[in-house]
């Protein structure tokens, strides 16, 4: 490896420290360097969101991120999703819903239905549908993970009214 | 590749000028990425410019706002007075890719990416924006529809980048409005985009602008197109004179995403109807 | 031990619930290993050369340079891939797919490969590869390639089934005819005569997880394979033969899969990373790039189609013929046969002919893609049906069940239907709520039916008992979409137990014996017979068991809901034996207790399904917008409900984007422009509408449960529902797939312009 630049970051709460060639997509590093491999890869170039993840709490690419912009920044992946063993209710309804069936795609609708539901807890479907738009999903037809967000949706507004 | 990260445009300007081989500048990167995964692009150096701080910033000022060169997309639209003085180029910046490249892209970057089907782009050049260009030792300002000169091509000089876009004031019962049409709903490159900006003077059309994307080897400004809808109240006439103003003004290519026929048909059917959105915006009742 | 195949209706407790996926928290936690999430020890990247040409001679490729640079271990051509596939065609074909021999074929054609320390490496290496081309003259478009003056692909190539056999090579590389009856007779029986021409371009499955595999060969000939596949078993035998490996030294193990849709039933990648990890004594992981899948994976054929069909005024389709050619990309295939099998199943039509011609071009190598060749011949067929219905003036289903096929009825490929579902997933339709939903301006609907195969085939499972009572199914088939569910129901719901005692898990190559590949919807159908009878053997053992626990004869045992029971007034006092106590003394008792199956699975039941798509037309882009759509389709046997939706749902979902967007798009230079999910425009969350879905159930006699393949038939449908439902909203007639905005904004002109 050449030229590589010293990354030291936080991903999933944890202090990461990594070392990648500069041309290195962030998604390349988390997977090949930080061994997180629930961020897939389905195209390289933004266009199928199978690497998602949230950059400081925004929802990014990881493949259009360079790994050496994650520098003092906060990374979270779909290993970071579940807490101390529990799932996270998106994780509960895609199981319950059957919202994947090969389960490529599903980090990244994970991770940008999070992002969704933080900004929009109530979000109507036509809002869940182009929220969820620069994720590719090959095999639902998207209708059950359009139905499974709705879900967690409602149990997570339920659980706050708690 | 060595990537660096400036402070300041200035100290931006001078990595740029001192470089000698290929340098490239990161803002959103949602282009950049692209083109290192492609292998289109070798860099020798990246300069990101989200580390200038004024580069992040969306300021608002009595002349109109300054919008920082690393702005994402995303900022924009949680921009309450942008989006209700600009409500055009706010939903322009928001067509561009899904809610992961708002994430990142920049209106900066999509101008200075100059690909002719850019979203931002015509809207931006409707509203009057202008770009704030660094360099090694000066500073200038262009107006958008005088940066890009060419597909992939700009008028910024080896040792410049844009630190900020500038959008005025707008004047009392101005509105715009982008439309732009993709096979999908979401996701695709504009195969057509039309902005147009109306300001009215009782009931009519006292200055407008109309701009094209997709049509030309950069978008447009389409005076003729404007000239149509001044002076009228936006009836059937006028609207039909701006479409054929507007294809009128359509150079294109036959292309993956569509053919020469095809647009040039469809910035005319899109411009009646962007029209329309405008002058509604503006407070106009046809 | 023989079992019963037969269909016997029973009452089910576990099968036919909507249970947790065992595979669902590994998948949504990120957990789950798929392709490219393996790595091994010193590990190198490996990475493939392609041709930039359509087609060209390769005169020379010099890798002296790239071999020099620091951290490459191997550079391979066609030389390090002997031909050791002595004399077999078809086999010959894949291995000159894998690595070009002499010539390239299609735009992305492998030409060389490397394998180096790390990507930068491996990619700068490709760059020092000097390929030296002599261009040749390209045909990429199905019927040019069939004129006289077409450049040929390969010269020793002559049309098969052509009497008398040509004596000049040309790209058709067969004629394949079917049918029964007097079409002559037919067509001057008919009121009305409607003949259309139709063509759909290119598609690929779009599988979002890209080909990736992990390789390792050692010097005495071992070799291990991690791959996303549909079937491993038969990656294996492949890989084997291609390399000159021993088939049992080869073990692979399949990887969860991200996607297959048919794609990942074929090599590219597999035996050019065998040979580099081979040359580099190094394992080598090979993941191909998203433009590689679309240049050089397997898309579908691109098909020119004529239908003529003669019809009464009762609606009777009194003939019926087609003439179909289909593409199979740079090598011969069988896909305009398939065409031919499938244009006419779901009618019964006295007179009919189908007449294919498989026809190789300058593309990639045609692979599977769910039901293959059933889409394009429907989407033809399913549009003429209207177009006749429109001519009688009649109601487009009541036409189709006018001529519907039943039980009887001979299949135009020869077979005779058994019990089908096609009649009642029209009759459901025509009873659905979504039939008289109101539609709006610009709006129409249509309504079209599908048809495809399925099959069985070779299949093996094993079952294993733990001490605890709980049970390891071992099974084959890859898990392509929740199968490892449905096995476990079914394993549970044979031996009398709980879902959640059962583990399903799938095999690799050196722990189970052969399985075909996961394929033609024959997952859940064969190794759910296998895992019945694996379960029934189980229940032998179990049985036997008890009998010894209890000391009483075998035939006084019988096995209910779980446990055994002594039967007959003598053994009253016996109380019944659980499963988890007999299984707590096997130990004791004769060891380990375990069912296995190995079967031929035959008797696959044909699939049919209906659907109504609602859509608006933009009638100033000619913007289509799917607004409601259902499907209806026959599975015979739900064994897991919510994963059959899944199925009827994805390959509806699949053919609307076939319908509206999807094809490739290759330029004047014989070069694929859009080799990314940017311009191949996959259907995205936005574009859909909730798909309603009724699953029906007639039950395949040649199965206990009754089940049908459910993968494979929901994608055939679409194309022509949605080229009926734009009819109806426009009054024009698509015959180009897709009927993306600009072809239906034409043919709107030219409907105005009269």
């Amino acid at each position: 490896m050449s030229n590589a630049t010293l990354v030291s970051t936080v991903v999933n709460g944890d202090a990461v420290q990594f070392a990648c060639p500069s041309d290195e997509s962030l998604m390349t590093a988390l997977r090949d360097r930080v061994g997180l491999t629930g961020v897939k890869e389905g195209c390289g170039t933004g266009d199928c969101g199978a690497c998602s993840v949230t950059l400081d709490g925004q929802l990014v690419c990881s493949c259009l991120v360079l790994g050496v912009e994650a520098e003092g920044r906060n990374v979270e992946t779909v290993e970071g999703l579940a807490q101390d063993g529990q799932l996270h209710p998106l994780q509960e309804q895609f199981i319950e819903h059957a919202a994947l069936q090969c389960g490529i795609c599903t980090p990244g609708f994970l991770v940008a239905a999070k992002a969704l539901l933080e900004r929009n807890p109530n979000p109507n479907e036509t809002e869940i549908r182009y929220a969820l738009a620069g994720n590719l999903c090959r095999c639902t037809g998207y209708d059950k993970i359009v139905r499974a967000v709705q879900a967690a949706a409602k149990d997570m507004r339920k659980a706050k009214r708690r | 590749m060595r990537y660096e990260k400036p402070a300041t445009a200035k100290e931006a300007a001078g990595l740029l000028a001192k470089e000698k081989g290929a340098a490239f500048l990161l803002g959103g990167g949602t282009d950049l990425l692209v083109k290192l995964k492609m292998g289109m692009v070798e860099p020798d150096l990246v300069v990101d410019v989200k580390h200038i701080a004024k580069a992040n910033e969306i300021q608002t000022t009595a002349k109109g706002f300054s919008i920082g060169a690393a702005v994402p997309s995303a900022r924009l639209t949680e921009h309450k007075a942008l989006q209700k003085a600009w409500p055009g180029v706010v939903e322009a910046a928001n067509l561009i890719g899904s809610d992961q490249i708002q994430g990142r892209c920049t209106l900066a970057g999509n101008l200075c990416n100059a690909s002719p089907a850019a979203d931002s782009v015509p809207a931006m050049i409707a509203a009057g924006a202008k770009a704030v260009i660094v360099g090694a030792k000066k500073r200038r300002t262009v107006p958008v529809e005088k940066v890009a000169t060419g597909p992939g091509q700009t008028c910024l000089g080896s040792d410049e980048l844009i630190e900020s876009i500038t959008l005025p004031k707008p004047g009392p019962r101005t509105g715009d409005a982008y439309l732009r049409f993709i096979p999908r709903t979401e996701m695709d490159i504009a195969v057509v985009g039309v902005a147009v900006c109306v300001t009215l003077e009782r009931g009519r059309v006292k200055t407008a602008r109309v701009a094209l994307g997709a049509v030309a080897p950069t978008a447009i400004l389409v005076p003729a197109a404007a000239r149509a809808l001044v002076g009228t109240s936006l009836d059937d006439e006028a609207l039909e004179k701006l479409a054929r103003a507007c294809s009128a003004a359509c150079n294109p290519i036959d292309d993956k995403r569509g053919t020469v026929e095809y647009r040039t048909r469809l910035a005319g059917v899109l411009a009646k109807r962007a029209a329309k959105i405008a002058f509604a915006r503006a407070g106009g009742k046809s | 031990m023989t079992h019963d195949k037969s269909y016997v209706e029973k009452d089910y407790k576990v099968v036919g619930s909507r249970v947790k996926r065992p595979d669902g928290i590994d998948k949504v936690t990120g957990k789950a290993r798929y392709g490219a999430d393996a790595s091994a020890p010193g590990g190198l990247v490996g990475r493939v050369l392609r041709s930039p040409h359509p087609h060209a001679q390769i005169l020379k490729i010099n890798t002296a340079k790239a071999e020099k640079l620091a951290g490459v271990k191997a550079v391979i051509t066609s030389a390090d891939l002997p031909d050791l596939t002595n004399g077999d065609q078809g086999m010959a074909h894949i291995l000159e797919n894998c690595m070009a021999r002499g010539r390239a074929l299609y735009d992305g054609h492998a030409v060389a490969a490397v394998a180096a320390v790390d990507e930068q490496t491996a990619a700068k290496a490709l760059k020092l590869i000097d390929v030296k081309y002599k261009k040749l003259p390209h045909v990429t478009d199905v019927d040019e390639a069939m004129q006289p003056e077409a450049p040929v692909l390969h010269d020793n190539m002559f049309t098969r089934g052509v009497e008398p056999a040509p004596t000049k090579p040309s790209n058709i590389s067969a004629r394949t005819q079917m049918g029964y009856g007097d079409v002559d007779a037919g067509f001057a029986e008919a009121d009305v005569i409607v003949e259309r021409s139709y063509k759909t371009e290119q598609t690929h499955q779009g599988y979002i997880e890209p080909h990736a595999c992990l390789a390792s060969v050692n010097p005495d000939g071992t070799a291990e394979l991690w791959v996303t596949t549909q079937g491993h078993f038969t990656f294996r035998n492949v890989c084997s033969t291609l390399l000159g490996l021993d088939i049992a030294k080869l073990k692979v193990t399949s990887s969860e899969i991200g996607g297959g849709f048919g794609g990942k039933t074929h090599v590219w990648a597999e035996p050019v990373a065998l040979a580099l990890s081979r040359k580099a004594n190094r394992p080598v992981k090979l993941v191909m790039s998203r433009d590689e899948v679309f240049r050089a994976s397997g898309p579908t054929s691109s098909t020119s189609i004529d239908i003529k069909m003669g019809a009464k005024k009762d609606g009777t389709i009194t003939a019926a013929v087609a003439e179909m050619r289909y593409q199979g990309g740079a090598f011969p295939g069988t896909w305009a046969m398939l065409g031919c099998m499938t244009a006419f199943a779901c009618y019964s039509i006295k007179n009919n002919r189908s007449v294919g011609w498989d026809v190789v071009v300058n593309r990639p190598k045609v692979a599977a893609y769910r039901a293959p060749s059933a889409p394009m011949a429907a989407f033809a067929v399913e549009s003429t049906i209207d177009v006749i219905a429109k001519e009688i003036g009649k109601s487009p289903i009541d036409v189709r069940l006018k001529n519907v096929a039943r039980e009887g009825t001979q299949a135009p490929y020869g077979p005779t239907y058994g019990p089908i579902g096609i009649e009642n997933t029209l009759e459901a339709v025509k009873a659905h709520p979504h039939m008289r939903a109101k539609l709006k301006k610009n709006q129409g609907r249509g309504v079209a039916c599908g048809f495809w195969f399925n099959i069985g085939g070779q299949t093996c499972v094993d079952l294993n008992i733990g001490i605890d009572g709980t049970v390891n199914l071992n099974v084959g088939t890859v898990d392509v979409g929740g199968a490892r569910s449905s096995m476990a129901m079914i394993a549970a719901e044979e031996l009398g137990i709980s879902y959640d005692d059962v583990k399903a898990t799938i095999g690799d190559t050196a722990s189970l014996g052969h399985n075909d590949t996961t394929e033609g919807s024959r997952g859940t159908f064969s190794s759910g017979m296998a895992t019945i009878f694996a379960a029934r053997d189980a229940i032998g053992v179990l049985k036997q068991r008890a009998a010894t626990m209890w000391g009483i004869p075998l035939e006084d045992v019988e096995w209910q809901d779980g446990q055994a029971i002594a039967m007959g007034d003598m053994h009253s006092n016996l109380p019944a034996l659980t499963l988890k106590e007999i299984a707590a003394k096997s130990g004791r008792t004769g060891g380990p207790i375990a069912g296995h199956n190995e079967v031929v699975a035959d008797g696959a039941g044909m699939g049919f399904a209906s659907h109504i798509c609602d859509v608006e037309v933009d009638p100033e882009t000619g913007r289509s917008q799917i607004v409601r759509y259902t499907v209806v389709q026959d599975a015979g046997k739900a064994i897991h409900p919510d994963y059959v939706e899944g199925q009827f749902q994805g390959a509806a979902a699949q053919g609307i984007g076939w319908a509206l967007n999807e094809e490739y798009i290759y330029g004047d230079d014989g070069r694929l422009q859009n080799p990314g999910f940017l311009d191949y425009r996959i259907p995205v969350c936005s574009d859909m509408p909730f798909i309603d879905t009724k699953i029906l159930e007639v039950p395949n006699p040649n199965h206990p449960y009754g089940i049908r393949g459910v993968g494979e038939t929901s994608i055939v449908p679409p194309l022509g529902a949605v080229g009926n439902a734009i009819a109806d909203a426009t009054g024009v007639r698509m015959t180009h797939a897709p009927m993306s905005p600009p072809r239906v904004l034409s043919a709107l002109d030219a409907r105005d312009a009269g």
